[in-house]
């Protein structure tokens, strides 16, 4: 059981989304950086889906009812276990009573909180993600407040071991860190409309600097920059979107969608980030900037290839030392 | 059928079936949803149908991008017969105007009816469900008369109550969530559009009929006390 002793600004529970329900208008939602969700979870003996905490910017103060297995990935938001810094990007065994609180956001804007046997909330439409505006999955439809208690979902043998041993000096084997960067470079395909476009624009997208505007949330990030327009004004017929397009409003401030975006939208995409490159976005502050680099389709899903490659060598290395730990 | 096809990002691809919206138009995209549906492609993950596009969602470890298309344009070039699709045609009860339809009156003055005849006109109709999108269980619904339509509200209000009935341009719809929106209110309606708990989680699906029948209060509140869906199987 996790105790929510402080709220913090916004921590939910999520997983790898909702998927299949989009035709029916249900947004996919899900950890905005799901390589560092996914991590975390592999850490503590997870399935990669298992439902994470995902905290963001003010991290809340958790209290443990009982000895737990956590990791933390992503952001770094200053964690502390009963005030002593706690390294990320391993397991840690966390004793009974303890609390976990964060300080502030060094690097990044979002934590996942993996705990081994996941966060037990129900399954709603095949996923444990909240879903804010319907007030549906998750803790109850919502972000944690004071006095919630989480229950935590049940361990497997061999996480029950890893726990009763309680051999956290054995733990200090840690994944390499994904690194996030201050002013990153995202990779990005142009998009299907990419041609309705004037030329100022298609060139400015690419080569100036935009910054992620404080009108930002998990819904999408809407930029501030050099300010984009169409060649002829065109009414675009709505299509689907998806994590990682780059929309453009009338108002020329381009908006990258993200994990809780709208199912379907109309206005015209000038751009795609690739999808290695979306949890470099997700982990941005607002105020901060980033830079779009052309990438082409085949490059891109090359990319997406090999990471997913690594991930599934991780996972085995971290099998085996789970392995030789219980 | 004369698809083409684009990339929307890596990991999906988009099917566009024609270049504005009609009712051919719209027969294809229900089909080719239909076909999707029961094919199930070992790389697909998932589908959205939209006005004139289907947009299938992919996972690029299983197969890559020409691969997808060329056994997307295979599969639509041969559909073979599982292509028959049956929609209902659903009835939805809504109480107007007072509390509910804050706007049924400017509608009414807009149009130079009266409130009564922009009741009227808007339980006549038979209206299609285009798509779903914008809120779970939205349907963008067609088939609206021009003598009822009205211009967005200036400033949108931040909460329209889940289940409302709006106006906006030429369409109408129904709000299955609390949500922000500048659609003119004219009335709401005891049935819920968007269920969670059911595999199928909305109401109403593209390609479905729509039909609006005029209930009294008193029935809009009894009905708030009984299952909505004893009522609509």
């Amino acid at each position: 059981m996790l105790k929510i002793r402080k709220s913090g600004l916004q921590t939910t529970v999520q997983d790898l989304g909702r998927t299949g329900f989009q035709k029916y208008g249900v947004i996919a939602s899900g950890a905005m950086d799901p390589i560092a969700h996914r991590l975390a979870n592999l850490l503590v003996g997870n399935e990669e889906q298992a439902a994470t905490l995902e905290i963001t910017l003010m991290g809340p103060v958790i209290e443990f009812a009982e000895d737990a297995n956590i990791a933390l990935c992503g952001g770094d938001l200053e964690p502390e276990i009963d005030g002593v810094a706690v390294k990320m990007w391993r397991m840690l065994t966390v004793a009974k009573g303890s609390t976990l609180t964060f300080g502030e956001p060094r690097i990044g804007a979002r934590c996942y909180l993996a705990i081994a046997g996941g966060i037990d909330v129900p399954l709603v439409m095949g996923s444990r993600s909240t879903y804010l505006r319907a007030g549906i999955g998750g803790f109850q439809g919502r972000a944690l407040e004071k006095g919630d208690l989480l229950a935590v979902g049940q361990m497997t043998p061999q996480q029950q071991k890893a726990l009763q041993q309680n051999t956290e000096n054995e733990f200090d084997w840690l994944v390499p860190p994904v690194r996030y960067f201050d002013e990153p470079v995202i990779r990005m395909m142009t998009g299907r409309q990419f041609d309705v476009f004037d030329a100022d624009s298609k060139k400015r997208i690419f080569n100036e600097a935009f910054a992620v505007s404080s009108n930002s949330d998990r819904m999408g990030y809407r930029l501030e920059g050099p300010r984009l327009s169409l060649e002829t004004p065109a009414e675009l017929i709505s299509e689907a979107v998806a994590f990682g397009s780059v929309q453009v409003p009338a108002d020329g401030n381009p908006i990258v969608l993200l994990a809780d975006r709208q199912t379907t939208g109309g206005y015209p995409k000038i751009g795609q980030a690739a999808s290695v490159d979306l949890p470099l976005i997700s982990q941005l502050k607002p105020g901060q900037q980033l830079r779009f680099k052309e990438i082409s389709l085949a490059n891109a899903q090359q990319r997406l290839i090999e990471q997913e490659q690594s991930i599934r060598e991780l996972k085995a290395a971290i099998q085996l030392k789970w392995e030789e730990w219980t | 059928m004369n698809p083409s096809f684009s990339p929307l990002g890596d990991q999906a691809i988009v099917i566009e079936l024609g270049n504005d919206i009609n009712a051919h138009t719209e027969q294809l995209v229900r089909k080719v949803s239909a076909l999707l549906e029961s094919r199930q492609p070992e790389w697909m993950i998932e589908f959205i149908p939209a006005f004139v596009t289907v947009t299938v969602f992919y996972n690029p470890c299983v197969a890559l991008y020409e691969n997808v298309q060329m056994e997307l344009a295979e599969l639509l070039m041969h559909p073979g017969d599982d292509l028959a699709v049956e929609f209902s045609t659903v009835e939805i009860p809504v109480c107007y105007g007072g509390e509910f339809g804050p706007d049924l009156e400017f509608v009414a003055q807009h149009n130079g009816l009266t409130p009564r005849e922009v009741i009227d006109i808007h339980t006549a109709g038979t209206y299609s469900v285009n798509m779903i999108g914008f809120a779970p269980g939205f349907p963008f619904l067609s088939g609206m008369s021009e003598q009822i339509s009205a211009p967005r509200r200036d400033s949108p209000r931040l909460r329209i109550p889940e289940r409302t009935v709006g106006i906006a341009g030429m369409q109408t719809g129904v709000y299955p969530i609390e949500t922000p929106g500048g659609w003119q209110l004219i009335g709401r309606t005891p049935l819920r559009l968007f269920r969670p708990e059911n595999e199928i989680p909305s109401l109403l699906r593209a390609g479905d009929k729509v039909i609006f029948r005029e209930i009294s209060e008193e029935d809009y509140h009894t009905w708030g006390g009984e299952d909505p869906d004893a009522e609509n199987p």
